[in-house]
């Protein structure tokens, strides 16, 4: 760690048609430091970090690299100069192996034309040694997790000798010995004297792993201090600009009778196995373990997307098929997805189609005809009780942020008039004001006699949340316990068990 | 906030850049109000009452197979099979209603066949092979233009084959009732001078109805989320598999009405008639913003294609263009047309 400024963005302004986007931002990164860039979705983060790359082209302020000010066109410019960017979504060429990845535009060459994959292979091999990632550079991308293929994407950076490397959500998909791992390398890093800039929304990772904190909030610059002088409270107070007292709203559903039992189910082509296990009505259920656990194929299972080799589930004491997602829906079954985009939005439609496709049925006049008047209403009526900020039902869902992205598709499920709702990781790559929101919803629909079942990697959000917990360990349920009188470290220990 | 009033908002570089993306926006339509302009100007009778009525009743002719192939392009497919399928079916309702004197019948001695059992047939054969189009397509995971490349083979082998049958060894069927050509090419109006074919309001029709299928029942919803995310409508309960079949179905439905119109119309089928007819029809569906982006397309915009296209060709022809240069300009539209329709989905930066 020194004191000397190895990049520096001076009062930035970039604004969009009626809003200003940033507002003299400033940001200094030191040298051989890890610097948290923290603040809500729309806080303008991101736009700060495309002006840096070159997507957006600033309106005023200086960038300064090493003491050149330096101006990128787009971001393979910045990344030969030495600034580089690991993405929340990766965009990866996954059916190419992983050199391929690193190398890709500058394949090293023989002759000045054969491309030399023994000179790839071999420095693949060193940097993948340097950093301890133990994958083979051989593998194809999609055969790869998530962890690993981020992996790939910070030797990139590397591999291009970057003194800049900005993480963006890195963890969001990791377990939390992947996590731990990432940590490693970004240690190594910081040794090696690259400036980190590290965009996350998990509060417990950030004052473990960064040197220096800035908070935005609105498009302007709120805070830059050590992260040794922040609290988690003062950083979620100086984001949100209020006092926010509670993570978590009171909970205030009381658990009924069963009303689901799932008996023995087994997936064909999953790891999961003979899982079983009960919900109330009016109850919370949490689904923990590491990714790969299970946790998303046993309420897919459940659904019927994805095929059933054994087991009985029963709704109200008589058995219920889920074949499809269509007759579980009949059935009295919902499914907030873990993947947003590609299994909940509907992009380019606008927010009533993406709210009322699953509830078509109920908008019949006569054998055919939908109402539009109907539609509207209902749309009208999750826009207000989701609490979902749009200019209008017309809008094309895509234009939305995440967290009223994932509302509008609550909203949609709501409308099936479901018994028992089933929520993937609800609130990933929401911001933190949303989350209490989404948490909000979830147990008032709790309150007013739903079923949930909710999958999610963050543990205290399911500590927060649920009334019990069923850990997943390898496809297996390996424990149940009560969400009041457990603790992080007991989940952790059941949820090793068959790895 | 009405537009005027958004524009007086605005200053001075919004309101370059508003007019500028305006005009990109809507250069189609400018393109074809100065299209006409100078057509006009340089041959007076493009806008006479004979030359309107043409202009109109070709788009009618080609309008149902375009709204057809349309369903398939919002699915992000496309339908290579649909002109060999109107030459098939033309043929067929042509064989079934040659006038019963008329000396080169393909069967000679059958007698008139009801009309409406004529149009059910040709509505069947293209449901037919819709039917399996869209069940290769969805049961197997096909991409939509293997499967049509493949049926569009097949239906013509089929067509020369049935081309052979009885006494009529291959030559082109014509010397069709009476009955049916009236009931496709009479006509009960006229504009001006010019009586309007009958078969302009059977597209108006279709027209109506194929509006009403995409916008106000379930069937149309779920298409355009099929097109739009095909993942995520099945999570939501949309039957994917069914959807597309249906698409396909209702495509060979339309391509069935093409060619059932289309046989009186020209009054003589060969094995050449519906010969590309798709290739128009994707690329009327594309000028009007069907998008094979997916999940995006209006039934206005096919007609606006159609006529479009209609109105180039005759235009050109109007113009004395060389016919070889015409394929040219039409290839040079297409792709500019395609182009500015591109520029609204791309992700600004």
């Amino acid at each position: 760690m020194s004191d000397k400024i190895l990049l520096e963005m001076e009062s930035i302004c970039k604004d969009f048609p009626g809003v200003r986007a940033l507002d003299n931002v400033s940001l200094k990164i030191r040298e051989g430091t890890v610097h948290a860039l923290m603040g809500e979705n729309g806080a303008g983060k991101s736009t700060l970090m495309k002006c840096l790359f070159g997507i957006y082209t600033k309106d005023s302020g200086k960038i300064i690299l090493d003491g050149k000010e330096v101006s990128f066109k787009n971001p393979k410019d910045a990344l030969e100069h030495g600034v580089a960017m690991v993405h929340q979504e990766l965009n990866q060429a996954l059916k190419r192996n992983v050199m391929d990845n690193i190398w890709l535009g500058r394949y090293p060459k023989t002759f000045g034309f054969v491309t030399s994959e023994r000179q790839m292979y071999k420095d693949t091999k060193k940097i993948f040694d340097e950093l301890g990632i133990s994958a083979d550079p051989k593998m194809i991308m999609s055969k790869m997790s998530v962890a690993q293929r981020q992996m790939v994407e910070i030797a990139k950076a590397v591999s291009y000798n970057a003194r800049i490397i900005v993480l963006d959500e890195p963890t969001s998909s990791l377990t939390e010995q992947e996590v731990g791992h990432l940590f490693r390398i970004i240690d190594m890093l910081r040794e090696r004297g690259c400036g980190i800039i590290y965009i996350s929304h998990k509060m417990e990772e950030i004052l473990k792993i960064s040197d220096d904190i800035t908070v935005m909030r609105d498009g302007t610059h709120v805070t830059t201090e050590p992260a040794s002088s922040f609290t988690m409270d003062k950083i979620i107070k100086l984001m949100v600009g209020r006092e926010l007292t509670n993570r978590f709203p009171e909970k205030t559903n009381k658990p009924g009778e069963v009303i689901l039992e799932v008996e023995g189910l087994s997936s064909k082509y999953n790891q999961v196995e003979d899982v079983s296990f009960k919900v109330r009505r009016g109850e919370i259920l949490g689904f923990a373990g590491l990714a790969g656990a299970g946790r998303t194929e046993v309420i897919e299972n459940l659904f019927g997307i994805s095929s059933r080799s054994g087991g009985s589930i029963k709704l109200h004491g008589k058995e219920v098929k889920n074949r499809n997602a269509a007759e579980a829906i009949k059935n009295g079954f919902a499914l907030l997805t873990e993947e947003r985009r590609s299994t909940g939005i509907f992009g380019i439609l606008n927010i009533c189609e993406n709210t009322t496709i699953s509830s078509l049925k109920k908008y019949k006049r006569g054998k055919l005809v939908l109402s539009d008047k109907l539609r509207r209403k209902d749309t009208e009526w999750a826009i207000k009780s989701m609490r979902i900020k749009t200019p209008s039902q017309r809008t094309q869902i895509r234009t939305l942020s995440g967290g009223n992205q994932q509302k509008v598709i609550l909203g949609r499920w709501l409308l099936t008039e479901p018994e028992v709702l089933m929520l993937d990781e609800p609130t990933r790559g929401i911001d933190v004001g949303a989350k209490f929101e989404i948490y909000q919803l979830i147990v008032e629909l709790a309150s007013k006699g739903k079923a949930i079942i909710m999958v999610s990697g963050e543990l205290p959000e399911l500590l927060g949340v649920c009334d019990r917990i069923c850990v997943m360990s390898g496809g297996k349920l390996v424990g149940e316990v009560d969400a009041s009188r457990t603790s992080q470290e007991e989940i952790m220990a059941l949820a090793a068990q068959n790895v | 906030m009405s537009f005027i009033q958004r524009y007086k908002t605005m200053d001075k570089t919004e309101r370059a850049n508003y007019r500028k993306e305006f005009f990109i926006n809507n250069s189609l339509y400018m393109f074809l109000i100065a299209a006409v302009v100078v057509i006009q100007f340089i041959s007076p009778h493009f806008l006479s009452g004979p030359s309107i009525v043409n202009i109109i009743s070709l788009s009618a002719a080609n309008l149902p197979i375009a709204l057809g192939i349309a369903g398939a392009i919002i699915l992000t497919g496309t339908d290579l099979s649909a002109g060999r399928i109107v030459g098939l079916v033309a043929c067929v309702s042509a064989s079934l209603l040659q006038a019963t004197g008329y000396p080169n019948k393909m069967f000679p001695d059958m007698p008139t066949l009801p009309l409406v059992l004529v149009f059910v047939i040709a509505l069947a054969i293209g449901a037919l092979v819709g039917l399996i189009n869209g069940f290769c397509t969805a049961k197997f995971n096909l991409h939509p233009f293997i499967v049509t490349l493949s049926t569009q083979l097949i239906v013509y082998g089929a067509l020369l084959m049935y081309l052979m049958i009885g006494n009529n060894n291959g030559q082109s069927i014509s010397g069709l009732d009476s009955s049916y050509t009236g009931f496709i090419t009479g006509s009960f109006l006229s504009l001006g001078r010019t009586p309007i074919p009958n078969y302009v309001w059977y597209a108006l029709i279709i027209t109506v109805i194929m509006w009403f299928i995409w916008n106000k029942t379930a069937f149309g919803k779920n298409m355009f989320a099929v097109g739009s995310n095909p993942d995520a409508a099945n999570v939501s309960g949309v039957n994917v598999k069914r959807v597309i079949t249906l698409v396909f179905v209702l495509a060979g439905i339309m391509y069935g009405i093409t060619g059932f119109i289309e046989a009186a119309r020209i009054g003589s089928n060969s094995a050449a008639t519906g010969l590309n007819y798709e290739l128009d029809a994707i690329a009327a569906c594309v000028i009007g913003g069907v998008s094979f982006v997916g999940g995006i397309g209006k039934i206005r915009g096919v007609i606006m294609g159609v006529v479009l296209l209609r109105l180039i060709f005759v235009g050109l022809t109007f113009l004395s263009i060389d016919a070889n240069m015409q394929y040219i300009i039409k290839g040079l539209i297409i792709l500019v047309a395609c182009a500015i329709d591109m520029r609204k989905y791309l992700v600004r930066k």
